[in-house]
């Protein structure tokens, strides 16, 4: 049997996720819910998710350098490219998932109106891009580098450079939102949010390699950040009696 | 060969509008169109029409006014959108029913509002039915991992009684808070983050 859109999904090891409840990062702690998630193996709303098509994603769609800029502009800051591949816990690829990311400008400063920091807005950077996964699970996008800005928690703490990332895999269990840090930020050691995650190991999967071979001489230097989804098992329905 | 590992979880922060919901966060243009998820009914999709709305609370009762809910469901005859198809031979979804909707509390008032189809049945994987139910997702600042729950149909009390995962949930008490209650066109459904109401989330 292969695995397919019948099949479940590995159950998501909670351990090595960030806990609800992380009173270092003060948001969660009115936001947590104190009581377990109720676990059940995946039915076919769990299994299944939606799709999307190149139909929706225009051409300027994954290069935030100048998809708000305007005519003949481009976004300051450092250029950077951000690639990988989005591969399931078995290494295949996932194709055709859809990547939308956001992140602050290069003063990090967030094109929000709730965002007050005083760094200034750039009028040729929106701040958000997105793309699909071709066949080979891989992707790509042309951006600059986000500042780390300041934010309320403790008296002094700031995020690392960081870009946001939502993936849609193929099933709804799969979705995910995380965030892209950079090789080398003190910040990620020291920020509360990226704390909240206990594994160093996983922490370490949320960083981006500077990439030289894919650095494109006197333009934009890449960084390389592959993104792992939930893999599927093998065997497609159980018809196992309830209790077993 | 030795199994990756899942890439784990952020919050999705207080400004996850400018990624998800680029024009309900003042970046009109930038893809152009609307936002996705904005529309499940593009066409004349079966079913009975319904709107769904309501609130998520805190720990101290106040609404989240940042988050962003996704919804996933069946369409009116009980089908999925399937990647790759539904396969030669299967009933075919709805083509006028995307399934999947997506929307942010309101800035102010913290209300959401999803514009969708009742879903029909749904096979668990035992092969008895499940009652008709959205799965919802929830994200926020906060919130460290996106939440799963479900919204089941208080019109349903027969197959609420038989479905497999609400008999599952041991503490009978909590049930109601899944099930949402009758609004002139629709249904109003609060989700409680923590307290004597916390909503039940899932581990899918």
């Amino acid at each position: 049997m292969t695995a397919g859109p019948g099949s479940a999904f590995y159950p998501r090891d909670l351990a090595r996720h960030p806990a609800a409840l992380t009173p270092g990062y003060k948001s969660s702690t009115l936001r947590a819910p104190q009581k377990a998630p109720i676990s059940f193996e995946n039915a076919l709303g769990e299994m299944t998710g939606p799709v999307f098509g190149h139909a929706m994603i225009g051409p300027q769609d994954n290069d935030l350098i100048v998809n708000y800029a305007r005519p003949g502009e481009t976004a300051l800051g450092e250029r950077i490219i951000v690639h990988g591949k989005v591969l399931d816990e078995d290494a295949r690829p996932v194709p055709g998932a859809l990547i939308e990311v956001w992140q602050a400008n290069a003063g990090g400063r967030y094109r929000h109106k709730n965002d007050g920091y005083l760094a200034p807005l750039d009028p040729n950077f929106g701040g958000c891009g997105r793309t699909l996964t071709g066949a080979d699970g891989g992707y790509g996008l042309r951006t600059i580098r986000p500042g780390p800005y300041p934010w309320p928690n403790g008296v002094n703490d700031w995020r690392p450079a960081h870009i946001h990332f939502s993936i849609f895999g193929h099933g709804f269990a799969q979705r995910l939102i995380t965030q892209m840090y950079f090789e080398g930020d003190p910040h990620i050691a020291l920020c509360p949010i990226v704390q909240t995650i206990s594994d160093p190991g996983a922490i370490d999967q949320l960083v981006a390699r500077l990439d030289m071979d894919n650095t494109i001489p006197f333009d934009a230097r890449a960084y390389r950040f592959d993104i792992v989804l939930r893999g599927r098992r093998s065997t497609p329905f159980e018809n196992r009696p309830e209790g077993n | 060969m030795a199994r990756l590992k899942e890439t784990v979880s952020q919050t999705a922060g207080p400004y996850v509008h400018i990624g998800c919901v680029p024009s309900f966060a003042g970046l009109k243009g930038v893809y152009g169109g609307a936002d996705p998820g904005a529309r499940m009914i593009t066409g004349e999709a079966k079913g009975e029409r319904i709107t769904i709305s309501g609130h998520v609370y805190d720990g101290a009762g106040a609404p989240l006014r940042d988050a962003l809910i996704e919804i996933w469901q069946a369409d009116a005859a009980g089908l999925f959108k399937t990647p790759g198809g539904a396969g030669d031979g299967a009933p075919k979804p709805d083509p006028h029913f995307t399934g999947w909707g997506r929307q942010p509390t309101d800035a102010s008032s913290g209300r959401y509002e999803f514009r969708t189809v009742k879903p029909g049945p749904v096979p668990w994987p035992d092969g008895r039915m499940q009652a008709p139910h959205i799965a919802l997702w929830i994200v926020a600042r906060g919130i460290n991992l996106g939440l799963h729950t479900r919204l089941y149909f208080p019109d349903e009390p027969e197959a609420n009684a038989r479905d497999p995962l609400l008999q599952r949930i041991e503490h009978k008490s909590r049930i109601p808070t899944l099930i949402a209650t009758p609004l002139a066109g629709g249904y109003s459904f609060d989700i409680h983050l923590q307290g004597d109401l916390e909503t039940v989330f899932f581990d899918v």
